[in-house]
Parts: C-alpha cells; sequence; structure tokens
C-alpha cells in the first residue's frame, strides 16, 4: 500500500488543525451558519436528519488493517458502534459531534486518512475494481495509478470549485468491477498493439437525475501522458460546463449538449497544447507508485477445508480465484438477512482487521457493492478466516447473489432523500432468502436510491427501485435492466409507482420470473432482451 | 398546527423550540402555533439562535404528531431510524 509522505502528512495534519479553528470559529459565534456550511463540507462533515455525519476517504477502496481499526475505535468512541460502508468505498459515520471531530480527523490522521475532497464541487476519492492487484484477468495493477490522480488531484487548486462534483474510476480488468461507464471519467487500463499497457478513456458518465453512459474519447493513451488528458478534460469542462444549474453541471450534460465528438475534439486539442510539459509522468515516479503495491508472494501449500455447515457453501460463493498460486480474494458480505447494507459494527471491523492481518498481508478492500474483502487471502487458510468470519457474524454466503442488495441511507438517514431504502432492502433480503429465491443467481443485481441523487445505483441495477415523494407519501419505481459492468446500460421503468410493500413483491416478483425463463448461463440482461418487459410487467402488475 | 425544529449545533440532534425559546428534544413540549404572524414571528427569533441551533424551519403537526406532507421525514427525525434489525446502538456510546 502506499505510504505517506512528509509533504501528505504535513497537509493532511495542518488540515485537522485548520478545521479544529474553523468548528471553533462557528462554536463561538465567529462565523455564520452559512460561512461553515461549505468548511465543514469540504471536510466531509454533513448535516443530516438526525445527526452530523462524517464520511472518511477510503482512497481506491484500499485500507490496511490498522487503519481499520482506527476506523473500529472512531464508530466504537464517537459514534454508536457501528459505521457504514458506501458505493463509493468510504465509510460514513452517521452520529458523531461536532465539538468530536476535529478528534476524529486527528485519529484518522494518524493513520494515514482523511476526509478532504469527500464533499462538494472537486474531484472525489477515486474508485476501481476491489480486486485489483489480485484479480485472475488483470492486465495491469490500476492502484498506483488510482494513487497518481489522488496525489494530483488532491487540492489541486485549478479544480477545486468545478461546476459540479467529479468522480473517477479506474479498472485493470476486462471484466469491468469500477462501472466505469457511469462515471465523469472512466479509465481502463488495456494493452496496446505492441504489447504496451495504456489507458482507454471514456468520459460524460453519470447516474443521478439524467443518468448517462460515458462515450469513448481514446482507445489507447500512453500511461505518462494521463495526467495531461485528466487536465485537459478537467479544463475543458471547467470552462465549458454550465454553473448556473446545478442539473445541468455535470460532464455528461456538456458531453451531449457539444455532441461526444466536439467534446472529444476539443479535449484533444487541448491535450495537445498541454502535452509534453511538467504534466508528464516521469518513468521513476510511476516506478516508485508501483513499488508500493508490490504483488503477493505466491503460497506452497494446499488449500485448505473443513466439514463445517455452510463452509462449502460460502466457499463457492464468496471466495474468488487468485492471480498468485495458494492465495485467494475472500469478499466479506455485509449484507446479512434483513440486514442494513453496508453496515459493520466495530466488533466487526476489528474481527476484520484480525483477519486480514493473520491471514492476508493485512491488506482489506471495500466495495461499491458495499461489501469488504481480503483480498490477498492465504487459500491453506480458508477455513480459519471461515470461522473467524462466522464468530463475527460474518460469514454470509450470498456475495453477489440477488440479496446482496446495494442501498443509500435513505430517508432513515440522509437530509437529501424523499423514502426510506434500507428497511426495503431488508424486507426484500428476507424475502428472497425465505423464500428461496436467491440461491443460484449469481450475478443479479438489485440496488435502492431513496432519492434522484442515485447514491444506490439504482439506475445500473439488473432490477433497481428508486424511491419518490408522491403527496407526503413514499412510493418506489421499479426500473429493470441496468448494467454496471462491461457493456453499462441505464435501466428503464418498468410501470406505476408501488408501496413500499409492493415493491418487496414486485422485485421478488421479477427475480423468480428471471429464474423460471433464464436460459442456461444466461444473466439478467440477456434474458430480459430476450423475453422482453412484459412477462415482467404481468407478473408484477398483472394482478 | 404547527411547531418549530431544528438540528442543535454542537451534536445535530434534533430539537423542537419551546414557548420560553429553550430548545428540547421533546415535540410534546415544544410551543405550538396556529396563527401564521406567531409562528413566523417565533422562526425569526429562532433563526437569531445561531449559537444553539442551525436551520430552525416550521413543521406542520397532526396532535402530537408530526404531519401534513413531510409526516414521514418528520416523524423518523422526531423517533430515529426504522432501519428494525440494523445495527443502530451495537455497542457505542
Amino acid at each position: 500500500m502506499y505510504r505517506y509522505d512528509e509533504i501528505d502528512r504535513t497537509m493532511v495534519s495542518e488540515r485537522v488543525e485548520e478545521f479544529r479553528e474553523q468548528v471553533e470559529a462557528r462554536l463561538s459565534g465567529a462565523l455564520s451558519e452559512d460561512q461553515f456550511k461549505p468548511l465543514r463540507l469540504m471536510n466531509g462533515v454533513y448535516l443530516q436528519l438526525h445527526a452530523y455525519m462524517l464520511r472518511a476517504a477510503i482512497p481506491y477502496g484500499t485500507l490496511n488493517a490498522r487503519q481499520m481499526r482506527v476506523l473500529a475505535h472512531i464508530a466504537r468512541q464517537y459514534d454508536k458502534g457501528y459505521g457504514h460502508f458506501t458505493t463509493r468505498q468510504n465509510i460514513q459515520y452517521n452520529w458523531p459531534a461536532l465539538v468530536d471531530i476535529p478528534e476524529i480527523l486527528e485519529q484518522l490522521a494518524d493513520v494515514e486518512m482523511h476526509a478532504i475532497q469527500t464533499s462538494g464541487n472537486c474531484i472525489r476519492n477515486t474508485t476501481t475494481d476491489p480486486f485489483a492487484g489480485a484479480a485472475l484477468d488483470e492486465v495491469e495493477d490500476p492502484r498506483p495509478w488510482c494513487e497518481l490522480i489522488r496525489q494530483w488531484s488532491t487540492l489541486h487548486p485549478e479544480f477545486t470549485f468545478l461546476p459540479r462534483k467529479f468522480k473517477i474510476a479506474v479498472t485493470g480488468s476486462e471484466a469491468d468491477r469500477a462501472a466505469i461507464g457511469v462515471h465523469d471519467i472512466g479509465l481502463k487500463l488495456v494493452r496496446g498493439e505492441t504489447g504496451e499497457t495504456g489507458f482507454e478513456v471514456h468520459a460524460g458518465g453519470g447516474q443521478g437525475r439524467t443518468p448517462r453512459v460515458a462515450v469513448k474519447l481514446r482507445g489507447f493513451l500512453p500511461k505518462n501522458e494521463l495526467l495531461a488528458y485528466l487536465t485537459a478534460i478537467m479544463r475543458v469542462y471547467n470552462l465549458a460546463a454550465q454553473r448556473d444549474n446545478i442539473y445541468k453541471a455535470r460532464i455528461k450534460i456538456l458531453v451531449e449538449t457539444m455532441g461526444p465528438d466536439a467534446f472529444t475534439a476539443e479535449v484533444e486539442a487541448m491535450y495537445r497544447q498541454i502535452r509534453g510539459r511538467d504534466l508528464a509522468v516521469p518513468a521513476e515516479e510511476a516506478a516508485r507508485l508501483t513499488a508500493f503495491f508490490p504483488e503477493p508472494s505466491p503460497v506452497d501449500r494446499p488449500e485448505g477445508a473443513i466439514n463445517a455447515p455452510g463452509f462449502a457453501r460460502w466457499r463457492r460463493i464468496n471466495v474468488k480465484p487468485h492471480k498468485v498460486p495458494g492465495r485467494a480474494i475472500v469478499v466479506i458480505s455485509l449484507k446479512p438477512r434483513a440486514g442494513a447494507p453496508g453496515d459493520a459494527t466495530a466488533d466487526q471491523m476489528d474481527a476484520v482487521a484480525d483477519l486480514a492481518e493473520r491471514y492476508g498481508d493485512g491488506e482489506i478492500r471495500v466495495t461499491k457493492e458495499q461489501n469488504l474483502v481480503i483480498p490477498h487471502a492465504v487459500a491453506a487458510h480458508l477455513p480459519a478466516i471461515f470461522e473467524g468470519l462466522e464468530a463475527a457474524g460474518l460469514a454470509t454466503a450470498n456475495a453477489g447473489l440477488a440479496s446482496d442488495i446495494v442501498t443509500c441511507p435513505g430517508l432513515d438517514y440522509c437530509n437529501l432523500a424523499n423514502a426510506r431504502s434500507i428497511p426495503v432492502a431488508q424486507a426484500l433480503s428476507a424475502a428472497l432468502i425465505d423464500r428461496g429465491l436467491d440461491e443460484d443467481t449469481q450475478g443479479l443485481t438489485i440496488k435502492i436510491s431513496g432519492c434522484i441523487n442515485a447514491c444506490g445505483h439504482h439506475h445500473i441495477a439488473n432490477i433497481g427501485l428508486l424511491g419518490v415523494d408522491k403527496k407526503g407519501e413514499e412510493v418506489y419505481q421499479l426500473t429493470l435492466g441496468g448494467v454496471a459492468d462491461n457493456g453499462a446500460a441505464i435501466g428503464k421503468i418498468l410501470g406505476p409507482g408501488l408501496t413500499p410493500d409492493e415493491a418487496v413483491e414486485a422485485v421478488t416478483a421479477c427475480v423468480a420470473m428471471f429464474r423460471r425463463e433464464r436460459r442456461s448461463g444466461e444473466v439478467f440482461a440477456g434474458t430480459l432482451h430476450r423475453i422482453g418487459f412484459e412477462p415482467f410487467k404481468e407478473a408484477v402488475y398483472g394482478q | 398546527m404547527r411547531a418549530i425544529t431544528a438540528n442543535r449545533l454542537t451534536d445535530g440532534h434534533v430539537v423542537y423550540r419551546r414557548s420560553d425559546g429553550v430548545w428540547t428534544p421533546s415535540l410534546i413540549e415544544a410551543e405550538r402555533f396556529d396563527d401564521v404572524a406567531a409562528a413566523d414571528a417565533a422562526l425569526n427569533a429562532a433563526l437569531r439562535d445561531i449559537l444553539t441551533v442551525v436551520g430552525p424551519y416550521l413543521i406542520e403537526l397532526d396532535g402530537d404528531e408530526p404531519g401534513g406532507r413531510k409526516h414521514v421525514r418528520e416523524t423518523i427525525r422526531l423517533k430515529g431510524p426504522t432501519t428494525g434489525t440494523s445495527l443502530l446502538n451495537a455497542g457505542g456510546r
């Protein structure tokens, strides 16, 4: 993993002290709320329904055991004993007191973490494949490039006050586990004609009120040109985007308004102007960053197995192949039956830290599906990992199944939400599991958002729910056909809105329909394409 | 009938304004208004209380409970998250 240098340490610790002074100024009345609000947001502090919420960045979803233990300590000491892992691979605390937040940020800084740029109209935490550095199908580990982007974008003076927030995702594998198609910029490491690796560059994707799939700007960009090209995109966006209407200020609207060809031409022209100057990434700097992410060593021991109840199923569903012999990728589901998706107690975070340290080189990942991963587990220790997870209540064998539901915090916590999402997910997960509909649904995605901002990623779910307010009552729109990974697609609304109970029944009906109608090896999008929306509409609205 | 609510500055917790201007977590103790002018006058006073609360606003009541179009949101603010089996109060403070 990347380790802070003196510049990182100084910058983060100075930022903590600056925020401490800003909080004191607010409490004393020297700053009004209107003056303070943009300052707290720049440090990841929101005011939600019941309390302040602190969103801490987990750079490209990667953290070590020591950092996880500090996250657990913060949950225990300053919150209500738990944290919420988000669809942007970060963690949110729902109950910190404002007066405690400078102290929390200081403790995060002690383990090389912060909350900078987890809010506001700036470049947010870059996300990537949670299996980076471990995936069998990886062209190249994307994390050194994510770290380069982190350093380039953090407190970048030109890009601190953008028209709107800006999100970058990077994948190094053919299977896109980072959803690059629905990011402001999506980068994919690919192999060029002569065998060298570079980036395929996409831009203009996003979810929210106006969901769009990104367009491809370039098939191949030399890696050392990455910052020049990113700067060119950002500069065109920053100069040309509509700033007077927040609903039209994202890059996706600019790309659509200009047209993909014209936008690409502008970016390429800007790139030609600035390339080859001080934004070229020196080979030694790329090598320095790459050295922070060494490939784990092979392990010359056979994979472990036990006859414990549930082990074989957990092994089949939650353990993925690793590119290094003797290693395995362990997905830790944060989706127990009827649980709140993405929530983990302090004790569970400590347990994951212990297991990762003991059996997996100490590294942990957060996924956009709101699960955790031990990316470099020693396969010989899978039984011990399973037993440890089981003791912590974390051995739910549903990673990637229908009950692995993604949700935003919704109206139970969020100031922007129009409807609840967590209770719907809880009822839905119980219904799917109890009715035997969860079995054999690997790859089927269900995602729920409590408002049109789409933090629950419902647009790119095979089966999505969007909560809306209809004359004071919670109503859910059901969408079908969204795809997050390769061939990203936006789901389409199936029919009229549904009450919460109806929404649960409607989704289970769609899952049952898919299980009944699919052909061998067919994913949801394939079945939907083949049989159309009508059978699903009949299943949901037919009665 | 209406009442004034806000979030407490120091910890963000939900509070309601009493008739003596003191903020309380109890909706039952909140001052109630059936007169628009009186409600607006009290809200203006609340908006000046910047060392105690953030973002005061009026809510509708239905008896002793939140009412009107925002009744779900305000009931959740009053009673807490409805996430049932979630990990609320999982051992922290």
